[in-house]
């Protein structure tokens, strides 16, 4: 096995996979401003996107400070290649109909709320800091995408084809939200028990599919990689568009 | 929690607390900072004023916004200091004054619940309303619908 270059500046590493997950899935949300079936939903999607890149900023401050070399917030997300991007392949997956819009930020919230809720008892006081703000929002969140997913589930046969289809597409992408490695090891009493995490977000997808009359699919393929910067062809997409306007004017103040 | 007002017998913290609790939300500008409990604390810390305040979402864009006015009403009582942005504990609607609530209310906007239960109209109080959007037109606001009266609303949404 090939030594985690990522293992290096363990803290450091785990506070950009938290972080990318935000800024990516913020990213995302942020295309979608506009484009969204109802006035009201459009809403919504642009509130969501504001939390997540709220998130992703308090996360990327800290990684900075805690990296010490020189980086800011803007450059850890501006700077940076695919090939450091530690986001899940979960979040750059495409925003597609409003089935699979809602299918990939309901298996976010699902993930986010019982890690937000661990990391409050993090020993590091900063990262529970963030924590218990962002904690509060992932509520929210989940609240609100359960609501969509068994509304539509539940709803017309159309509806119901578009919810099945929406999580049909994106659950082969799931497990890498908790592909842990020697970063989360080297962190015990900092960074979130995975198991934990595992058994509440499967209880919550169980038993919110349930009730929206949805069904896993029965494929057990997962693609990893993420957390270790293989990603998707997809993020490779996102980047350019996301940070293109940055490196274009290195500096600028407005 | 409550906020740390600073004692009146020392008088330069007080001067500061008054110019900068007088900072107001720029989306909801009938509330200061002080009604909103943004504002946590006024310190002397090695001789200089540290003014402490705290963001209502993670990533409300209002926050900059009210971090320069603060930092200009400190630099206009001509005490040395800064504005530090503290994130826990974190912002729950319950250091909303009451104070707070009522000047929401007045302006049409439902006050932050305490406890989960039906929101009262602003408009004629009548409890028979219900949520059209979970999500207003601020990070802090939901939108609603009194049955009664038939008006649309905001209600400022609980974070507890």
């Amino acid at each position: 096995m090939n030594a985690n270059p990522f293992a290096a500046n363990p803290l450091f590493s785990y506070l950009l996979r938290l972080a990318d997950d935000n800024l990516v899935h913020a990213q995302q949300l942020g295309a979608l401003v506009s484009w969204m079936p109802e006035l009201e939903e459009d809403i919504a999607v642009a509130n969501l996107c504001l939390d997540h890149l709220g998130q992703a900023r308090n996360l990327l401050a800290y990684a900075a400070e805690v990296e010490g070399a020189g980086r800011d917030e803007d450059a850890l997300a501006m700077l940076r290649d695919e090939r450091q991007f530690l986001n899940a392949v979960l979040v750059e997956q495409p925003n597609g109909d409003f089935g699979q819009t809602i299918a990939r930020q309901f298996l976010l919230d699902a993930y986010q709320v019982p890690l937000y809720e661990a990391l409050v008892a993090s020993g590091d006081a900063q990262l529970a800091a963030i924590a218990d703000k962002a904690a509060k929002e992932a509520r929210y969140h989940l609240r609100y995408s359960t609501q969509w997913v068994v509304r539509l589930g539940d709803g017309t046969e159309e509806s119901h084809r578009r919810m099945q289809a929406g999580i049909d597409a994106l659950w082969r992408y799931s497990a890498d939200l908790f592909a842990a490695d020697d970063v989360e090891d080297a962190l015990a009493g900092i960074a979130a028990d995975v198991a934990p995490l595992r058994t509440r977000f499967d209880a919550t997808v169980q038993a919110v599919l349930a009730e929206a009359t949805l069904a896993l699919p029965a494929d057990p393929y997962q693609r990893l990689g993420g957390r270790v910067g293989n990603h998707t062809e997809l993020l490779g997409h996102i980047l350019p568009e996301m940070q293109s306007l940055y490196r274009a004017h290195i500096g600028a103040q407005w | 929690m409550g906020r740390s007002v600073p004692a009146a017998r020392d008088p330069e913290l007080a001067a500061v607390w008054a110019a900068v609790a007088a900072v107001t939300d720029p989306e909801v500008p009938v509330l200061t900072i002080e009604d909103l409990g943004v504002l946590r604390s006024v310190d002397r810390v090695d001789g200089r004023i540290v003014v402490t305040i705290t963001p209502t979402y993670s990533g409300c864009p209002a926050m900059q916004y009210i971090a320069d006015r603060v930092e200009d009403a400190l630099s206009g009582t001509g005490s040395v200091g800064e504005v530090r942005t503290v994130l826990s504990p974190a912002w729950t609607t319950d250091w909303m004054s009451e104070e707070g609530r009522r000047k929401l209310t007045d302006y049409g906007i439902a006050a932050p619940v305490t406890v989960r239960t039906r929101i009262a109209c602003p408009r004629c109080s009548s409890r028979r309303t219900r949520p059209i959007s979970e999500f207003g037109s601020t990070a802090c606001k939901a939108l609603y619908r009194c049955e009664d009266c038939l008006e649309p609303f905001d209600y400022f949404k609980e974070l507890l």
